[in-house]
Order: C-alpha cells, then structure tokens, then sequence
C-alpha cells in the first residue's frame, strides 16, 4: 500500500469516529441538552471531515458537508433553534454523511437524488436563506472546473478567522535568502519554514528567478530565496529568533506591515482555509474551542516554536500539549496484538507446564525456583491483563450503529420509536464487539418489527404512540450482560405455540410452560412473520442469533409479559482468550469449570442428598433444597449416577439466577487457563464451552456450566425437542 | 513425529497431471489420501474424549497448541473401531479451514500416480464406499481406495444428537 492510500485509510477510519461523535452530539441535542459544547463537538466533527475530504479531492463529500456545516453554524451561533425537526433533519443528514464517507472509501456511487434532496433540506432550514445560498450553489456547481482541492470561501471558518484577527495580531513580511555556508552548516531552510508557520499562519512563496540553467549550477550554491507572509500574534523578535542561528549565514529583512490590509485575496484565504482543515481533520479532536483559543493568545508562546515544529502549520494559538494529549493513542495493526495474545496464552500454558514439572522433580515449595517460579506466574498474570486491555473497548461503538438502524425500520415498519441506551462504556474485547454487531442488529430489528405494536394499537391499548427500545449493557460476575427491551405487546404465547405445532416443531397438545414457549421463538425455522420482509422474517433470525451469540460462549434468554413487552438477555464472555477456572476429574476425566460460576464447593454428607422423582436428586444447603447435577452422567461419561458422599459438589448459579449443585469427582486446583476454540477445527460439542491445555500438555474441556444446567432441566421434564434447541 | 515433506525432485514433471498419494493400513484394508492435504504424521497420544460426539471422534489432542480432533477413520468407514496402540500414527490433514487427525494403523507408501490409474469406484450398495471413496488404484495387485477427505468429519449432526 503506497502512502497515500495508507493515509486516506486513516482518514476514513476517523471520519468513522467523526460521524459517531456526530450522532451522538446530535442525539444529546435531541434529548434538550442546549451545551454549547455539544454543538460545537458536532460542528467540529463535520468540519474535520469536510476538511479531510478536501485534502483528497473527494468533492461529492466536501460539497454536501459544507452545506450540512453551514446549518450547522447557524445552530452554534444561535440563529438557528434545535427544534425536533430540525435535529430530525440533521440526523438523517448525518446517516447521509455516513453513506458518503463509505460510498467514497469503498469507491461505490452514493444515492445522490437522496443528497440533493436532505442538502435542499438543509438549505431550507437556513435562516439567512436565498441570496447567499444560491450564490453558493453557483460555486459548488462551478467548482469541479478548478485544479486541486475545491475550498470555497465556508463562512464559519471566517468567523473563527474573525475571532483570531485580534489588535494584538502583526503581520510581518520576510524576506529570507540563505547563503551557501548556511546549508555547508547542516541547516535546513524547510525547517525554518516550518518554525515560522507554528508562530501563526504563513504564506510562503519561493523565488526561482536567481536558479541558472543546469550547467552552471554549482550543487553547493544558494540560489532560492524565499518571501513569508506571516500573521501572527508574536512580535518581530520572536520571528527573528526563529532564524537565530542561520542569522550570519543569510540576508534577513523582517518588516512588519499593518494587519488591516492583505488577506483580501481569496485564493490566498482558500490556502488558509486549507491548512486549517486539514490540521484539524488531522488532530481529530480539537479540545481548544475558539475561546480558549483567545485565552490562550496572551501566553507567551516562545517555548512552542521548538516543540511543535514537527507539525507543519499548527493553528494558532493552539497548544502543543493539547494536540498531544488528544494524539496519545496510536494505532496498530490488529493482527500483532492478535499474534501478542496468542503468544501471552502459549506463555501461559508454559507456565504451567514448568509449574507442573517442578512439582514433579519434587522441588520443595518453599525453594528459589518455586519463588522464582511464583512470580513469574504474577509476571505473567500481569502481562496477561495489559494485552487483553489493549483490546479491550467500549461496546459503544456497536450502540453507536443503532439509532440509525433504528430510525431506518421505524419509518419501514411507520412506527414511532425510542432508543435508549445504557452502559455504552462497558468495555468487552474486541473479537466480541465486533461479533456483537450482528445479532444486535437482528434482535433491535425484530424488537421493533415483532416486538412494538403500530402507533393505533398503542394508543388502543392506552400507552404512549412511540414505543420504546432500550438497550443496555454492564457487567455481571465476569462477563458482560446485554439486553435488548421493548414495551411492546410481548410474545403472543398462542399464536407462537400454534405456529410451532404447525411447522411440526412440537407436539400440537404438548404442555409446555410459558418460559418454554417463548423459548420456541429461537427454533430453527420458526417465524412467525407470514410474509417475508426486509427487515426481519425470513425464518432465520433468532435462531441465527441463538448460534452466533453461541459461537461465542454466549446465551441468550429472553423475559416476556404479555402488553408490557419483552427483554432478550445476552450473556457474553468478557475476553474469548483466557479464564479463570476450576480444574476437576469426572468419571477419569479432567475439565475446567470457570471460576465465576461457582459460588462454593462442599463435600455432599448422606442425610443431605435427598432423591426426587425418577432420577432427579437434590441435596440440601442452609434450608434450601438445590437440584444435584451429575456432571459425568449429564456429559455421558458414565451411565450410573456418582455418589454423593465421595464427591465434591460445586454450587453455582446460572443464568436466571438458578442454583444447582454440579457433582464432580475431585478437585485438582485452580488455574488460568488459555481458550482455545473446539469449532476451529471441529464443532459446537454440548455441554462444552471449549477446550484448553493443561500443564502436562494434554487437553482438557471446559464445561458450559448454564447449558449442563439447563440441559439437565431439559432432561428431566422429558421434553426433548427444546434439548435440541437448547443446545 | 515424522514431517512429511514432498520432494521436488521425484515428481514427475514430463506428467503434468500426476500426484502424489499417502498411503496407509487398517487392518488389512490399504488406503490413501491426497499428499497435498496431509500436514504431518505423528505417533498416537492419548485423546481427551468429547461428550455426546460420534463414536468414530475419538477425542481431541493437543497438536503444538492447537485443539486436534481426532477421528478413527475405520469407525468413520463402518469398520471395527480401531485399538490404538503407541504404533498407530495419527495423519494431520488440512480439510477446508479446518485441520483434523485421522488414526490410521500405519503409513504403508507414498505413490505417484496419474490420474488415468485412478479407477472409479466399483458400483457397489455400500453407502459408506459412495460417501468416502473418491475412487481405487490397482498397484501390484493391491487395491487402494482413495479416500475423499471433506467427508470425514460430522456436518452438524449435534443438532440430531
């Protein structure tokens, strides 16, 4: 990849953030905030994004953000009412955005009759209308003739220009010709150039007239001299002092002119206009609104010339350190912090390995090595935490996509909708972030499409016309919960049933209990849709959602009361790398239970373990009766039933909040152990969650605490066709 | 372990439709696959069993860190199931995306053949001959099926289980 492509990809990767900070400006907004923080924050977004879109000439973009950023600054400065609709507007203008942004990154043509169309809508809610707007419809019209980047003259960077054109500003005129021993001393005029423009904002020109033809070009002469137009607040001496040390070695004349004329040439504004954008598309996140930017002008700014001149025309006034702790984030390669993670879980299992060796050498715990060997075990364990925190993110960057998919099936389905959302900075690892978008997308769908009643059906049955979404997320007991609500009419248990028995899933007469039914919806080949929509209703949808969320140790369950709406609860694993677990023997074999399903352990006594009807036992705890599980004989591996009193019983609770008792062997110990997916090279194995590798080398599983629950349930009221589907 | 490792310069260039095949035993029977398929051959470790699966799925082994199932390929083929000593050898073998172990008795051969010695399956009732053997090779009045690989592991029969 040359680097142009190279920066137009991180161009595209941050105008992705820009339009996230968009929607979520514009939905606070929508909320009633009035901060005018907050509109900054959306005008700067559409802005660096204008501006970046400039720099690679992609003029589709360019035009319609300039029509979108000059709504915008009528907002900012108050000409403009955030009013529902026009926020409404704005919103939609941003998803159009957001179509531009990805028509141009993936080089596909945007519907542009939907363009002009939300541009003449958001010329409308121009106040100052007419006039000025047609004349800058005229340009954009016009502007493809012209080389380079199209940069009409944008009427809210001359109002920040207006803002920065203080008394205190000077403008100097410089000029500068080095002569040759200036370069025999290792200087570089470029540099100077680029100290100069961190003092405020420069035009440069070069002078070739002295360059002679080719053969008379001595390589070591100086022949260039150069003309700077400066503008800035400083005053003649800390301009001379950028040129301090090539003083002697060239012709300086630094005069200074009055600030009030210049500036009336528009090309040399557009240079400008320019250069700002593309610095600010460039820090992304400009934390110096145009006040702070006075305020910061009276500071003395000798000190910035040095360490800023790495950034070529740096806005004036604006702080180093601010640009740097905006820019204290790098971005990597997904694939080596992959690779560092997989190499964290071999150092991990090595660990073990070496730990399992030297209690086999019989090494005596309290000796150097066992020390030596315990912390690196902490090593390691630390090392462990910062690699999956690099990965680890905000699920908020799925949310984000959600209020558009949401506006997008309300106006599909013509019903109104509310999203809220909750617990967007819960942070989740990446591979699950972005596994999560998907069947997030069909359960937002389907909670809109299937859950919400139409607007008449509302007011019928007495609730407000908009329904309402909400979605959230947060952590519970080391994994990460997400649930997806509605206030809809919940699920009508008949209908489903009839269906069900209709499409041969179950026994027509079958009793089944409501939690039964509504788990039916997540049968293979159940819809109830009768016709196949876009939006959701092919006869896939939950089904696909159970598997996916599956596939990454997840469950999903869903609560419905009928007219009060329904909540899908999903059930992830934090990281799909590590966990910490219970190593345990079953019937010969070894697996790993995770640790944060188990709430304690006991050896069973007799008297406690009380049988139930068929083979179901319970045993007793604290004066409560908890259903026994029989791990070897739930997983197969033996046929009889363990018995109780030489075994040690795991109590855990799963998910719903049940308690069971899991009957395991014995216990070895506990241990972190590294994830290592069964379907990579085989499949989803029941009652499985996945596999991993013990310290001698071998494999051991890793039980799926809830499906071994759940499966036991299943089980024990006979009905085998929610086994299946239980998984 | 034994890495495999086709050498350049025995394959026939004058045959450009030539290729090499692993052979191996079971029992009697004398099988082989595609040498491109096959990653490496290493000896029988001990297979940690996997609930509710086929009988023919012997279990998974750790394979230099990556979760190995392993399938007895004479259950898989509807023979007696295999006994596995330390002198069974496990083929590695890349199906799609997914690398599995097949427990072989023995590596008997490698054959360089051309696609004309590939004779198609003898029409007979047996499913299993249909599902798996792409087609059989006479060499020195030896017949060897040739085994078709993506078959070999279950396709989502967990959801019959």
């Amino acid at each position: 990849m040359d680097a142009m492509a190279a920066i137009k990809q991180t161009f595209f990767q941050e105008c992705e953030e820009q339009l996230g900070e968009l929607e979520i400006g514009l939905l606070v907004l929508q909320d009633g905030d009035t901060d005018p923080e907050t509109v900054n924050a959306v005008f700067r977004a559409v802005h660096s994004i204008k501006g970046g879109a400039g720099a690679f000439n992609l003029d589709e973009l360019v035009h319609f953000a300039h029509v979108f950023e000059n709504v915008l600054d009528h907002l900012r400065a108050g000409r403009l009412a955030a009013s529902g609709d026009v926020l409404k507007t704005m919103l939609r203008a941003a998803d159009m955005l957001a179509d531009l942004v990805r028509a141009a990154r993936d080089g596909t043509a945007a519907d542009t009759g939907r363009r002009d169309t939300l541009a003449a809508e958001l010329r409308a809610l121009d106040p100052e209308a007419t006039g000025k707007d047609l004349d800058s419809g005229h340009q954009d019209s016009h502007g493809d003739d012209l080389d380079g980047p199209v940069f009409e003259a944008v009427p809210i960077s001359f109002d920040d220009m207006e803002i920065e054109s203080t008394p205190d500003e000077h403008q100097f005129i410089i000029h500068f010709t080095p002569k040759p021993d200036l370069y025999a001393k290792a200087n570089e005029t470029a540099l100077l150039m680029r100290e100069l423009c961190c003092l405020g904002e420069a035009v440069i020109t070069c002078d070739f007239s002295r360059l002679p033809v080719l053969e008379e070009l001595d390589p070591e002469g100086s022949y260039l001299s150069w003309t700077i137009e400066l503008r800035t607040v400083q005053d003649e001496n800390a301009v001379r002092a950028v040129f301090e040390f090539v003083e002697w070695d060239c012709e300086l004349d630094v005069a200074q002119v009055d600030a009030a004329q210049g500036f009336d040439d528009t090309a040399l504004e557009a240079l400008i206009e320019k250069m700002q954008a593309t610095v600010e598309a460039e820090l992304a996140a400009p934390e110096v609104p145009p006040n702070d930017v006075q305020a910061s002008m009276d500071e003395p700014l000798a000190n910035q010339a040095g360490g800023a001149g790495q950034v070529l025309g740096n806005p004036p006034g604006g702080k180093p350190d601010a640009g740097k702790s905006s820019q204290a984030t790098i971005r990597v390669d997904l694939d080596r912090v992959d690779r560092l993670i997989n190499l964290v879980g071999e150092l991990v299992i090595n660990q073990a390995m070496l730990t399992q060796r030297m209690l086999e050498a019989g090494l005596a715990r309290a000796s150097g090595v066992a020390t030596g060997l315990d912390e690196l075990e902490q090593l390691t364990r630390e090392i462990q935490d910062s690699v999956m925190a690099i990965r680890a993110q905000p699920v908020k960057s799925v949310f984000q996509r959600m209020p558009r998919l949401v506006r997008e099936v309300a106006v599909m389905t013509g019903k109104s909708v509310r999203l809220t959302t909750a617990g967007e900075n819960t942070e989740v690892d990446k591979t699950v972030i972005e596994r999560l978008a998907d069947p997030l997308t069909h359960m937002i769908r389907n909670a809109i499409d299937h859950g919400l009643e139409t607007p008449e059906l509302r007011a019928a049955a007495g609730k407000p016309e908009e329904g309402l979404v909400h979605l959230s997320a947060l952590h519970r007991s080391g994994r990460i919960v997400i649930e997806v609500a509605d206030d809809g009419a919940g699920i009508d248990r008949p209908r489903v049933k009839a269906i069900a028995a209709e499409k041969g899933l179950i026994a027509a007469e079958a009793p089944l209990s409501d939690e039964e039914i509504d788990n039916l919806i997540f049968l293979p080949g159940f819809s109830t849709a009768s016709t196949v929509s876009d939006i959701s209703g092919r006869g896939v949808g939950m089904d696909v959602v159970r598997r996916s969320i599956q596939a990454l140790g997840g469950r999903i369950s869903i609560r419905s009361k009928p007219r009060q709406g329904s909540t899908f609860t999903m059930s992830l694993p934090l990281t799909l790398a590590v966990l910490d677990g219970m190593v345990v023997t079953v019937a010969g074999e070894t697996l790993v239970v995770p640790l944060t399903a188990i709430i304690e352990t006991l050896q069973p006594k007799a008297d406690a373990v009380h049988g139930f009807a068929g083979n179901s036992r319970v045993i007793a705890i604290r004066d409560q009766f908890i259903p026994l599980i029989d791990v070897g004989h739930e997983l197969d591996y033996r046929s009889g039933f363990a018995d109780p009193c030489k075994s040690v019983a795991l109590f855990v609770e799963s998910e719903g909040h049940v308690r069971s008792a899991l009957l395991v062997d014995a216990i070895l110990g506990q241990r972190q152990v590294v994830i290592k997916s069964l379907e990579t090279n085989y499949q989803h194995v029941p009652g499985i969650a996945a596999a991993t590798i013990l310290g001698d080398g071998r494999v051991a599983l890793i039980l799926d605490v809830d499906a071994v629950v759940a499966g036991s349930r299943v089980a024990a009221t006979g009905f085998e066709q929610l086994c299946a589907a239980a998984g | 372990m034994t890495e495999t490792e086709s050498n350049p310069d025995q394959r026939p260039t004058d045959l450009a439709r030539a290729c090499e095949l692993i052979a191996f035993r079971m029992g009697t029977r004398e099988f082989c696959v595609d040498i491109m398929s096959v990653r490496e051959i290493r000896g029988w470790t001990k297979a940690t069993a996997l609930p509710k699966s086929p009988s023919f799925v012997r279990g998974v082994v750790n394979l230099r860190g990556t979760v190995l199932p392993i399938v007895d390929l004479s259950a898989r083929l509807g023979f007696p199931a295999a006994e596995p000593t330390a002198r069974h050898v496990i083929i590695v073998a890349q199906i799609g995306a997914q690398t599995i172990g097949l427990l072989v008795d023995a590596v008997s051969d490698i054959l360089t053949v051309t696609d004309d010695l590939v004779h198609p399956t003898p029409d007979v009732a047996s499913d299993m001959a249909k599902t798996f053997v792409r087609g059989v090779l006479a060499v020195d009045q030896r017949m060897i099926s040739l085994i078709a690989l993506d078959q070999v592991l279950p396709v989502c029969e967990q959801d019959a289980a």
